[in-house]
């Protein structure tokens, strides 16, 4: 274990990436030592190199959903792959409980992955001679854990993705909904630390989406993992997301909460992707409320619900919500008129 | 890649063909008297590499050792190690396993009887591809057997059954390799490519030298021709596994022998299986033609049929074959296209019925068979024969069409064969390797002109120009007939379903058939000759030629298509402004094809008494002469190695031009 320094803000963080590069093309790494702080786009693509990841920094913090989303050929695959180190960095660190993967050998690495780390695959990346069961009891095996053992775990999850009773089907029996769920036990099986998935619904069509989002977050409030979360959907990432990465040409244009992004948009792109979203939805009650003032008014919202969520409550014709934190102590009040502004402005 | 000569501007593309031209007649009508080495390549400089082979393989088989052994030993140490699973096999479905050497052999436990033979191939049959399947396969069986070709159907799949599992594990192990580690895959390309273009019958002989005479050499022989394929397939299905599933190997920390094994082996099931379907059928193939170093079997009645002229049971011992190729094709198919199940629960018995039910069956019928011997082989009595009604048909036919079919014979030979003979045959050596390189150059590049020019001239300095003139003429007048019918075909089938429903059938069936079989029918109406060879080569050459032109009709965009209709071609202007010119490129690989396969057939037709490469290869085999045969031999490959890379250059430049691909 490699110290971590007392002040550094990454303590508490499970995953860091610092000043994390990956370049594609011959003579990358040299190139990039050469160039140092000259590194722009258009200077690398002259080198002859295509960059995928350029100078990402960022920190997963333990029991958070940090989405990165970005469009495709933003980077974001290979950004998460680095992270497991499935591809190897041209440059940075990526740190894992404040050691250094990079240093990590293959064996390392396989014991890692083997125990700390799961990962969901956009096309489900089923292996399709083995049954639901088999699949999910896969990892386990590998590990050479005992037939018996792995297929009871196997079977939990099954459970808890709600697949029971189709443990002996074949993936291709399956639908696409099914057989992500068996892609979500599957690495779920060996109860990782850091979970990564990587654009899990984009194949899936819009409804089913939906219905795996929903399941995700009944998932997430039982697990409560570490999650790494890619995806192209702006929508999506903001439904799932405690802290958002937007990425852009490899680079991360923009790191906050769903609701700092669709508030503040740090640039022209990111504002792009924010204007259809109804802000209603993304802000939190605490921001919307105003201080406490006067007769603490009937009805009571907790904190982090989002505008939308806490509109209803006004159509019995209340004017004014009180706004309670985690312990039931009143944070401010959540006025109608506040509401009807946010809702309307679209 | 190949790089695209640059055009001068000044003069049109046609202008350089035409110099070339021009020059090459000039060379040909008024060289002779001026050089004559350009006509006839002096002898003085001929490069010996027939001697230098068969003195390489005299040292090999005399005096190469590898320490503590000599070479000659290994070689029959792997003939002994194959011999033992041969042996067996051989025991199990023909001969029965005996005590004691030679007529003092008693048997101890007779071989599986038919009954068990035709009961387990159709309970394969069933397991893989259900009731009808089973039926096919038992069909075919029962047609070998009442025709009486059973014994010999039986040494035949016993070579098989020995060839194959050993051609799958090999090919496999050797595209693993050749996946792991790209200098292994660049090391044996070349030698895959050669090993698909050099004819069979130029490597029997150095096994023939190397291993002996027997099925144990044929079987090696078997291997040699039967693996490549599997080697290729399985590089490149384990190069396409999806990269998310080895991945998601390397995820769950697979080691690299599970990533192997338990990741990218099974999940290219499907490609793997294709190869070793085509595993089966290049075995099937080359255990006949490997009879003639003593595999015996059915191939060996064919071939002493088709030496005593006896047409009758060459037809009959080739139907037989047909009909094995045929169970064995449609089994294996069966069995790539077989998904996994869920496995049932239940007891022993309810997990695996069909083995339990074919063990069963072997067992009562090897019993019922010591009762009754009926069972155990089929009474000769009941056998049937059509041999002699094919051979009065042949009579027939010869008594009442004779000089109808000397007439044609005739006419073809002395109006197309024999003058395009003499014509290739006058050409002056030099002038032809000059304008394949200026060939080469222009479709390809200096690289490709060099490589053209090189294969060409070492057919001349190893003194075989003469014979590789003839190749050329058959191969060639055979191409261009089995384009001639298999164009029209494949138009007419790609634009009518109707059409080519059934020619797809008759392909698919065509395809399977080894080689030698079309030799029957060719020499039972026209006898030995040239115009024999090429009826056989055509027929054997149809398939690609109509598959490919099928294959790139129908694969023309349809949006193109309707584009035409929308502007108001008619049905003609369609294919002929559209289709057609979209379908270039595949038309110009199925060209390719077509040439491959005329020239591997070309080599067998030798036994029907041609006088190309072929011949002399053959000569060298009943001689036992490695040196002549590989020669020879490799005269072909390199034929078919100028061929390929010619047209796949052109078939380049048309995708290029049309689009289709980058230049």
């Amino acid at each position: 274990m490699t110290e971590t320094p007392a002040n550094d803000p990454s303590e508490g963080a499970k995953l860091v990436c610092r000043n994390l590069w990956k370049l594609f093309g011959p003579r990358a790494r040299e190139t990039l030592t050469a160039l140092g702080a000259e590194a722009t786009a258009g200077r690398l693509s002259a080198a002859g190199l295509v960059p995928a990841v350029r100078d990402v920094n960022l920190q997963v913090r333990e029991g958070e959903i940090f989405v990165i989303m970005g469009l495709s050929g933003s980077g974001k695959s290979t950004l998460v792959r680095l992270m497991s180190r499935l591809v190897e960095p041209t440059a940075g660190e990526v740190l894992f409980h404040g050691r250094d993967l990079l240093s990590a050998s293959e064996a390392e690495m396989i014991e890692i992955r083997r125990h700390k780390m799961g990962m969901v695959f956009q096309h489900f990346a089923l292996l399709p001679h083995l049954s639901v069961l088999d699949n999910v009891a896969f990892p386990l095996d590998v590990q050479g854990v005992a037939r018996a053992e792995r297929e009871d775990r196997a079977r939990k999850m099954i459970a808890l993705v709600g697949l029971a009773g189709r443990e002996n089907a074949l993936p291709r029996q399956l639908s696409g909904g099914q057989q992500q769920r068996v892609g979500i036990a599957r690495s779920l099986a060996v109860e990782p630390e850091l979970w990564f998935l990587d654009e899990p619904f984009s194949a899936l069509d819009p409804l089913i989406r939906r219905e795996m989002q929903d399941e995700f977050i009944r998932l997430q409030s039982v697990l409560k993992k570490t999650i790494v979360f890619i995806t192209h959907d702006f929508d999506e990432a903001i439904r799932l997301a405690d802290r958002i990465a937007i990425m852009k040409d490899g680079a991360i244009v923009q790191q906050g909460t769903p609701e700092d992004i669709v508030l503040n948009p740090a640039t022209d792109y990111v504002r792009e992707f924010t204007r259809a979203v109804p802000r209603a939805k993304v802000v939190k009650v605490e921001t919307a409320m105003r201080p406490a003032k006067g007769e603490p008014p009937a009805g009571i919202v907790p904190a982090r619900t989002t505008v939308a969520e806490a509109a209803p409550m006004f159509l019995d014709g209340a004017l004014a919500l009180r706004v309670t934190g985690a312990q039931g102590e009143t944070l401010g009040h959540l006025y109608r008129d506040d509401v009807v502004a946010l809702m309307l402005g679209g | 890649m190949a790089t695209r000569p640059r055009i001068t501007r000044r003069f049109p593309v046609w202008t350089g063909w035409v110099v070339a031209l021009v020059l090459f007649w000039a060379l040909w009508s008024y060289g002779e008297g001026l050089l004559p080495w350009a006509f006839d390549y002096p002898k003085s400089m001929r490069i010996p590499a027939a001697r230098w082979i068969s003195a390489f393989t005299k040292w090999l088989l005399n005096e190469a050792s590898f320490g503590l052994f000599t070479f000659a030993e290994f070689t029959r140490f792997i003939a002994a190690v194959l011999d033992v699973p041969y042996r067996f096999v051989l025991s199990l479905l023909s001969s029965g396993f005996l005590k004691g050497e030679g007529s003092q052999a008693v048997q101890i436990l007779p071989p599986l009887s038919w009954v068990a033979v035709i009961g387990s191939g159709a309970l394969l049959g069933r397991y893989a591809g259900g009731v009808r399947l089973a039926a096919l396969v038992a069909g075919c069986l029962i047609f070998v057997l009442v025709f009486g070709q059973w014994q010999s159907a039986m040494v035949t799949l016993a070579s098989i059954l020995v060839a194959v599992p050993l051609g799958v594990a090999g090919g496999l192990l050797l595209g693993i390799l050749a996946f792991r580690h790209p200098w292994f895959e660049r090391a044996i390309r070349p030698v895959l490519d050669l090993m698909q273009t050099i004819p069979v019958f130029a490597y029997l002989v150095p096994i023939l030298i190397l291993f002996g005479f027997g099925p144990t050499a044929a079987v090696v022989a078997t291997l040699i021709y039967a693996m490549p394929p599997m080697t290729r397939i399985t590089e490149l299905a384990l190069r396409r596994v999806p990269s998310e599933l080895t991945d998601l190997g390397r995820m769950v920390g697979c080691t690299r022998r599970q990533m192997l094994w338990r990741v990218m082996v099974p999940a290219s099931k499907d490609p793997l299986m294709v190869g070793v379907n085509q595993v089966i059928m290049l075995s099937l193939n080359m255990v006949i033609i490997a009879s003639m170093i003593g595999a015996g079997g059915l191939g060996f009645d064919v071939l002493a049929a088709l030496r005593r002229l006896d047409f009758g049971a060459g037809l009959e011992a080739g139907l037989a074959i047909v009909a094995l190729a045929v169970a064995l094709d449609r089994l294996s198919q069966a069995f790539a296209r077989l998904r996994p199940e869920p496995a049932p629960v239940g007891g022993i018995v309810a997990r695996h019925p069909y083995l339990l039910s074919g063990l069963a069956l072997i067992l009562v019928a090897g019993l019922a068979g010591l009762a009754l011997p009926a069972l155990q082989r089929w009474p000769a009595a009941y056998e049937l024969s059509t041999g002699t009604f094919w051979s009065r048909v042949v009579e027939w036919i010869n008594v009442n069409f004779f000089d109808t079919i000397e007439a044609v014979k005739n006419a073809v030979l002395l109006n197309l064969l024999v003058p395009f003979k003499r014509f290739l045959g006058g050409l002056p050596w030099a002038g032809v390797v000059a304008l394949l390189a200026y060939g080469g150059w222009r479709l390809g590049g200096w690289r490709l002109g060099l490589l053209v020019a090189a294969l060409a001239g070492l057919i001349a300095a190893t003194g075989q120009w003469e014979k590789a003139a003839i190749t050329v003429y058959l191969c060639g007048i055979s191409t261009v007939f089995a384009m001639l019918i298999g164009l029209p075909v494949g138009i007419l089938s790609a634009e009518r379903d109707a059409i080519w429903a059934p020619v797809r059938v008759i392909i698919d069936t065509l395809q399977t058939l080894p080689s030698f079989v079309y030799l029957m029918p060719a020499v039972m109406l026209f006898r030995v000759g040239d115009f024999t060879a090429m009826i056989a080569v055509v027929a054997y050459a149809l398939v690609p030629a109509v598959r490919y032109t099928v294959l790139g009709l129908k694969s023309v965009d349809p949006r193109l298509v309707e584009a035409g209709r929308a502007m108001g071609c008619t049905q003609g202007q369609i294919l002929w402004r559209i289709k057609l010119r979209l379908a270039l490129p595949e038309i110009l690989l199925g060209l390719n094809q077509t040439v491959m396969f005329a020239l591997s057939m070309l080599v067998i037709t030798a036994l029907v008494g041609t006088r190309d490469l072929g011949q002399e290869v053959y000569i060298a085999l009943t001689k036992a002469d490695p040196g002549r045969g590989l020669v020879a031999g490799l005269a072909v490959a390199f034929i078919a190695i100028i061929t390929d890379r010619l047209i796949s250059a052109s078939a380049r430049a048309a995708r290029a031009r049309l689009g289709l691909e980058a230049a």
